[in-house]
């Protein structure tokens, strides 16, 4: 979408085209001829992986928008009925519920490689920027989504999340009602959703292609972190790119496929087949698995309000973290000293995780310790969650700032191809392993 | 933009002159269309508030007579569970004795009940916190426990414990005669 172009119409119809509406040639110059380079590993996929998961979601909603009906009498039973009455009805609902987790797998993986490879560096946080919101939305419309089969869990999750932003000061009782259209979650509610739900995901696709506007003007970032300094360093997108990425969509579709057939609902929650009360909440709520983190950390605070601007907070420096960072050097691959730190971050992550699908009070290792800190066990899920949580604040807002200006970076490679070609060290080793192969 | 290539007759309007009637115009014309956008966003956000029709049914009136000693019912009124509670002398005693505890939103057990009926309680039954449904009968006070983050309640509603900030909610209502109230 930027720079020179390579493309030459080749028939009477292109050049007629290309004189009044450029498509083919801007098709040509963005997934043909588009200067990629060479050495993108698996870790790179994950972005032609989730354009695929929302061109899925979509696909499938609209399929399911025919048959639901957005009414709190009728929305349990609409659902009920694609799943035993309406043709594959089946299929289709399970590809969406699980499409959605398919599709958050496959972003916390994305996100997680832009964190190691320093994707979000000058000149791409634009582009890093732009995914967070991509991200944000996508978290709107799971939630909204997630409200509409309108069981147990649908409902007291609305309540729960809606009654997040009654928490701030003065306005936030305003607030909920407004959002509520009414006193409570309600019909009202539930038809705004369906609304939303249907409309974001197109709002995603809008933000997806300033995504890739953004990433085609600098072009990829790459393992070694180096920019690309001569065509030796790219390859075109077509066809080398399009297989490999076409190969991991096939990997990724097969874990897919194995939810959506063997397993639809275990990542689900089985009160969610219980239609919505209003007057009973479920014993024990909990989000989706792909919320869980940012519930634990909700939970970590033992204040309303403490516990949901920590919450927004933790996506919030997200945005920033192009500015946080102080390290000229954007692959971790050449900053010995901070890898340790991030892979502490991505098991803190995971333990918030984890500390969110269960009870605050409970005891992590199953022996009470009987020590009691502050206004809870230590043994307990929710100092767990207060500890990992800390991490993930320190990691953004000390370590990366701190470690960026003190640590000593491995040299850096002159160019992408100069490690593989010329590097004495990696030289006769990679010969004497393709000669034993060979 | 090449204004004066055009050249015979050059553009009057220099910046930096007094307004002349295209300023005007352009002011003008830039101030209906902001005027416009701002006077129709309110419609387009006030739509979204609780419509006529569900302002109407905000009030119910309930028959007390329904509720033996030590019980609870629990009506819908506003989408939202309510609690009807008719105590057992115990429990208001545990009310009263408590109310110079170290508590996170203080009052006494008297301002939570109408006079002269201290065995009726009534509560909107959504936690405070995030708005859960508190069950009866669970955590260390002997009131109510919000199964979701923990929340625990006492025998006036009072917030003792958990992450909750307010007592559970007294809502407005009065007594139509001595069976009978009228809730909103």
């Amino acid at each position: 979408m930027s720079g020179h172009s390579s493309y030459e119409p080749k028939t009477g119809f292109e050049r007629w085209m290309d004189m009044r509406l450029p498509v083919i040639r801007m098709a040509y110059d963005s997934v043909i001829a588009f200067p990629t380079p060479k050495n993108l590993n698996y870790w790179w996929t994950f972005g032609g992986i989730l354009a695929l998961c929302l061109g899925i979601q979509i696909v499938t909603g609209i399929v399911l928008a025919m048959h639901y009906v957005p009414h709190v009498d009728y929305a349990f039973n609409s659902v009920e009925r694609i799943m035993r009455d309406v043709n594959y009805g089946w299929l289709i609902r399970y590809m969406h519920a699980n499409g959605a987790s398919m599709f958050f797998i496959a972003v916390y993986i994305h996100i997680f490689r832009n964190l190691y490879y320093g994707s979000y560096k000058a000149p791409r946080e634009v582009l890093w920027i732009l995914g967070c919101v991509i991200y944000l939305l996508m978290m709107a419309t799971a939630f909204m989504g997630y409200v509409l089969p309108w069981g147990q869990m649908s409902f007291h999750g609305a309540v729960v999340i809606t009654n997040l932003l009654g928490a701030l000061p003065l306005v936030g009782p305003a607030i909920t009602t407004w959002l509520w259209g009414g006193f409570a979650v309600d019909d009202p509610t539930l038809n705004r959703f369906f609304s939303l739900h249907y409309l974001l995901p197109f709002v995603i696709a809008g933000v997806v292609a300033l995504h890739i506007w953004a990433l085609h003007v600098p072009g990829n970032n790459n393992p070694t972190g180096v920019n690309v300094k001569s065509k030796a360093d790219t390859v075109p997108f077509h066809p080398y790119y399009t297989v490999k990425d076409g190969f991991a969509i096939s990997l990724f579709l097969l874990l897919f496929g194995s939810f959506v057939f063997w397993n639809p609902n275990i990542l689900g929650h089985a009160d969610n087949y219980i239609p919505a009360n209003p007057l009973v909440t479920p014993q024990h709520i909990v989000p989706e698995w792909y919320f869980l983190p940012f519930y634990a950390i909700l939970r970590a605070v033992p204040n309303k309000l403490g516990g949901v601007l920590l919450m927004f907070g933790a996506i919030a420096v997200l945005f920033v973290l192009p500015w946080l960072d102080t390290s000229k050097v954007r692959s971790m691959r050449y900053r010995p000293q901070i890898r340790p730190y991030y892979f502490i971050f991505l098991v803190a992550c995971v333990a918030l995780g984890w500390c969110g699908a269960h009870s605050p009070d409970d005891p992590v290792i199953p022996v009470k310790s009987g020590f009691m800190l502050l206004d809870s066990d230590i043994n307990s899920y929710v100092w767990l969650s207060r500890i990992a949580a800390l991490y993930y604040f320190a990691y953004f807002l000390v370590v990366t700032p701190i470690l960026g200006l003190t640590e000593s970076p491995l040299p850096v490679p002159e160019s992408i191809s100069e490690p593989v070609l010329s590097h004495p060290a990696r030289g006769p080793l990679e010969t004497a392993a393709a000669s034993k192969k060979g | 933009m090449s204004d004066t290539a055009l050249g015979a007759k050059p553009d009057p309007h220099v910046s930096g002159d007094d307004p002349n009637r295209r300023d005007f115009i352009h002011i003008a014309a830039g101030a209906a269309a902001v005027g416009a956008v701002g006077a129709l966003a309110w419609p387009f956000i006030d739509q979204m508030n609780p419509a006529g029709d569900t302002l109407a049914l905000a009030s119910i009136e309930f028959d007390l007579s329904k509720v033996a000693e030590g019980q609870q019912v629990v009506v819908k009124w506003r989408g939202k569970p309510l609690f009807v509670r008719n105590r057992t002398p115990k429990e208001i005693a545990e009310a009263v004795k408590d109310d110079h505890a170290d508590m996170r939103d203080p009052a006494t057990d008297e301002s939570r009940h109408k006079p002269g009926k201290p065995q009726w309680l009534i509560l909107i039954g959504t936690c405070t916190h995030l708005g859960c449904v508190p069950t009866f009968g669970g955590g260390e006070y002997g009131g109510w426990f919000c199964p979701c983050h923990g929340s625990v309640y006492d025998t006036s509603g009072r917030i003792r414990k958990g992450p909750a900030p307010k007592n559970l909610a007294v809502p407005d209502y009065s007594f139509l005669s001595d069976t009978k109230v009228k809730v909103g």
